[in-house]
């Protein structure tokens, strides 16, 4: 879709793609939709989960008696500070700024929500990945008067990187702007296009004063008649609980348990796809293979287990187990290996060094690795550019990681628990990045990078018609092509056949 | 004793309930990834009971979350000598038919000190008789986790709480600098002496907490269901008037009233609330249209906004 038939004048709507062809599944499922508010500085996060917990009467009384207490005199309209509802830590009292991620909790008639209301500052941009990490939909607000920001654009790429594909933008403060409905089209305009080269596309755009909730639960067709889109609560409404992972089965082994001398099992939880008894699995690494006898939980000995259930599976036959193994179809397994890609984001002052054995902890799997970053993402082009060096906090990198023993995953598009890591940094023991792995790396002697060039090693008849070819020759200085003898050619991309 | 082998594989538990609902259940699922983690990766945890509503959900999470093992460490009540007469009487029942491993720390100091909720007021009575006595069993102990049972809806300060919640050698939580804690990827690497309180309620509400217990039938304390009780009124608190070191001040007149409580702690410092809801769905009903919040009725979290967490930083659950 392009950007300019997003937001066209002649519809009053700047929802493109709405959510309401999902409706019909939210009905049948009672899961919690889990949303983030993100969004630069001030802009008004706080105050809008605030005033949404307000209008939606999550607010009991004792807590709206302190709210007045607490509030003063912090605007001339005479409301409380809704902000104060979130923002619990007395430092962000002080400061007036949120400092790290609060979960909330409400409701409506149709629906739970799980709300992280995160904040807006650069300098805890961590604390924002955390609440984006396991949210369906990402609330990102835009102050009227400045429009999109580099933290906004931050925010949105960090929310997209973590698999949100559902986006409401709030251009919010509208009530400082007298209204103006030009601000409205250009912001959304803008980010429609921002959002699209994330390869987002579900975006409802609505005009809002979380101050004083017009557009959040309650509409505001007086303040704002060309208005005909979704208040905010309406759109959470109609927003769709991520899917269950589909997929082959999964289950990070947490631990063995072994009450008696015949009895073992193997605890987790279903990280993917479905199991009963009976399915063959092959145990990763070792690849040792068995089949189910029997899933134990408290309540019954069951017939089947899917994706997010905690289980504990008991094997036909006696087999090597351990934590940090994985358990999965035989026919669906994931990617194993010792080198992988990865995009990261780096979240704390140290940054990420290039080189440096971290531990890497991936579902119940804790192993070492080392680190090569490739490039980072420029935010202000959206341009990934050559960057061999330290990661520093807050970047957003793509990276390779290296490790000493077979390594796990599935690729994070395709799931989200398996494909999700953090490093730890062996000297602090802080968590240092989040980062979700884009696929296995072709592990090639043939293929190397060297800086910002590529190593190619061919065959010499081979490497001769590559150079000629029209492809090559605009890009002759990224490529570094080595002219080999076929025997030691194939000698070099011997095992290639499988990692290609 | 621990439950046999032939007793798991034959034995299909005579449950009848009917399933879950998927949003109970999505939070049963995290609980127990949560018991199983912290289970598998520090030495020596150990669970936190105060015998209430939560910790009864708990420590049933705990026990679904080993089936068919054991649960593997032991429960740890720290004591003020003034609980409910009939929380007592409930926690040692449930640890004798349970079969747990059950650690109860009273601080000696402020015992001998005659360190009581009347004569040194809530805030310094707390201090010594439950944060000081937490720390004193942790250290005892040698614990380097400890589950307990806070929910982020209860306060301002723990809904910014991670489900990992980092502690110094002296126990004390830097809400400044909280370890980012992303997807269900737990960092349970801690260095000798530091230790990690870990919150598998951490996304439950009350009302889940409610739905759930009568899900599952857990059974409670049971001055959470309604009964006529006899009581005082005091700071614009009801009361309990059945333990004899209660003493009447001037003016104060023991009533009788359908009473019941919403929460549970130390009898002078809970107050009880007026109800008839003697059972679960009474209760469910209730609180759907109640206007008010749970902790309202406690006196150490009234004193000031911001309250909890200076108390959270000192090292209290
Ligand atoms: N006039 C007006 N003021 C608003 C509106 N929304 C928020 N504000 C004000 O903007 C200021 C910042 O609001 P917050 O809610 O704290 O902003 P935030 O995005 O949560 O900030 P951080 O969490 O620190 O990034 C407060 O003074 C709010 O009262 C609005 O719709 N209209
Ligand atoms: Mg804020």
């Amino acid at each position: 879709m392009s950007a300019s038939a997003i937001s066209s004048h002649h519809s009053s709507s700047a929802t493109i793609l709405p959510f309401a062809e999902s409706a019909a599944r939210v009905t049948r499922d009672a899961r919690p939709l889990r949303l983030i508010t993100c969004g630069s500085v001030d802009d008004g996060k706080s105050t809008l989960i605030g005033r949404l917990l307000w209008d939606t009467k999550a607010v009991k009384e004792d807590h709206a008696a302190t709210l007045a207490r607490d509030s003063g005199q912090q605007n001339d309209l005479g409301l409380p500070d809704f902000a104060l509802l979130l923002d619990g830590l007395q430092a962000e009292r002080e400061q007036g700024i949120t400092i790290d991620v609060a979960y909330r909790y409400f409701s409506t008639d149709k629906r739970s929500f799980i709300v992280a209301d995160t904040p807006g500052h650069e300098q805890y941009t961590r604390n924002m990945a955390t609440g984006a990490s396991t949210a369906d939909l990402a609330v990102l607000l835009a102050d009227a008067r400045a429009g999109l920001l580099e933290q906004t654009r931050r925010h949105a790429t960090i929310a997209s990187l973590m698999g949100i594909r559902q986006f409401v933008l709030a251009v919010n403060k509208f009530d400082l702007v007298n209204y103006d409905r030009d601000v409205f089209e250009r912001i959304s305009a803008e980010f429609q296009e921002f959002a699209l080269s994330l390869g987002v596309r579900q975006i409802t755009a609505i005009p809002m004063s979380a101050l004083k909730g017009e557009n959040v639960v309650l509409p505001a067709s007086d303040a704002m008649p060309w208005y005909e889109g979704p208040t905010l609560i309406e759109a959470l409404e109609l927003a769709i609980v991520r899917i269950t992972q589909a997929g082959g089965f999964r289950l990070p082994v947490q631990r063995v348990v072994r009450p008696g001398e015949s009895f073992r099992g193997y605890q987790g939880t279903v990280s993917g796809g479905a199991i009963k008894p009976g399915d063959s699995v092959a145990i990763l690494p070792s690849g040792t293979v068995a089949n189910v006898s029997q899933i134990v939980t408290f309540d019954l000995v069951r017939n089947a287990a899917v994706a997010g259930d905690a289980v504990t599976l008991v094997l036909d036959r006696q087999v090597d187990v351990a934590r940090g193994d994985m358990i999965v179809s035989i026919d669906a397994q994931p990617l194993t290996g010792k080198a992988f890609d990865a995009q990261l984001v780096s979240l704390q002052q140290s940054g990420i060094e290039p080189g440096k054995r971290y531990w890497l902890k991936s579902g119940s799997r804790r192993q070492r690795v080392s680190v090569e970053p490739l490039t980072q993402l420029d935010l202000s082009s959206g341009q990934w550019r050559a960057h061999a060096s330290t990661l520093a906090m807050n970047a957003i990198g793509k990276v390779h990681l290296a490790f000493e023993e077979t390594a796990i995953f599935d690729a994070y598009e395709q799931n989200r628990a398996t494909g999700a890591f953090i490093l730890i940094d062996p000297d602090t023991l802080n968590t240092v990045a989040g980062g979700m792995i884009t696929g296995k790396r072709a592990n090639l002697a043939g293929l190397k990078r060297e800086g910002d060039r590529v190593l190619l090693s061919l065959p010499a008849d081979l490497a001769e018609q590559l150079m000629a070819s029209e492809l090559l020759a605009g890009r002759r200085d990224e490529v570094e092509v080595k002219r080999l003898t076929p025997a030691d050619a194939a000698a070099v991309w011997k095992n290639a056949g499988s990692d290609i | 004793m621990p439950l046999s082998v032939q007793e798991t594989e034959i034995k299909n538990p005579p449950v009848s309930r009917p399933p879950l609902d998927p949003h109970l259940k999505a939070l049963e699922n995290e609980a127990i990834h949560i018991f199983r983690e912290v289970a598998a990766e520090f030495d020596n945890p150990v669970m936190l009971y105060s015998i209430g509503k939560d910790s009864s959900v708990l420590l049933h999470l705990a026990r679904k979350a080993f089936f068919p093992g054991r649960v593997p460490f032991p429960l740890l009540h720290v004591d003020t000598t003034w609980k409910f007469r009939e929380m007592i009487e409930f926690r040692n029942r449930v640890a004798e038919e349970y079969d747990l491993d059950l650690v109860v720390h009273t601080n000696k100091r402020g015992a001998a000190e005659n360190i009581t909720p009347f004569t040194h007021g809530s805030a310094f009575y707390t201090d010594v008789m439950k944060t000081e006595a937490l720390k004193q069993a942790l250290d005892a102990g040698g614990y380097d986790a400890a589950f307990g049972g806070a929910r982020r809806d209860e306060e301002a300060s723990r809904a910014k709480e991670r489900i990992y919640s980092f502690r110094s050698p002296d126990h004390k939580w830097d809400p400044r600098n909280q370890r980012p804690e992303l997807w269900n990827v737990y960092n349970g690497m801690i260095r000798k002496g530091e230790s990690v309180r870990a919150f598998p309620l951490s996304n439950w509400t009350e009302v889940d907490i409610w739905r759930y217990i009568q899900a599952e039938d857990i059974p409670l304390v049971p001055l959470y269901y309604a009964a006529e009780r006899p009581y005082v009124e005091r700071d614009g608190m009801m009361v309990l008037a059945e333990d004899p070191r209660l003493e009447l001040k001037d003016g104060e007149e023991v009533k009788r009233g359908m009473i019941r409580f919403r929460t549970l702690g130390c009898f002078p410092l809970t107050g009880a609330i007026r109800s008839t809801a003697s059972n679960l769905e009474e209760i469910i009903a209730e609180l759907e249209i109640a206007t008010v919040s749970e902790r309202q009725g406690r006196a150490i979290d009234r004193d000031q906004s911001g309250s909890m967490e200076k108390k959270k930083r000192e090292g209290y659950f």
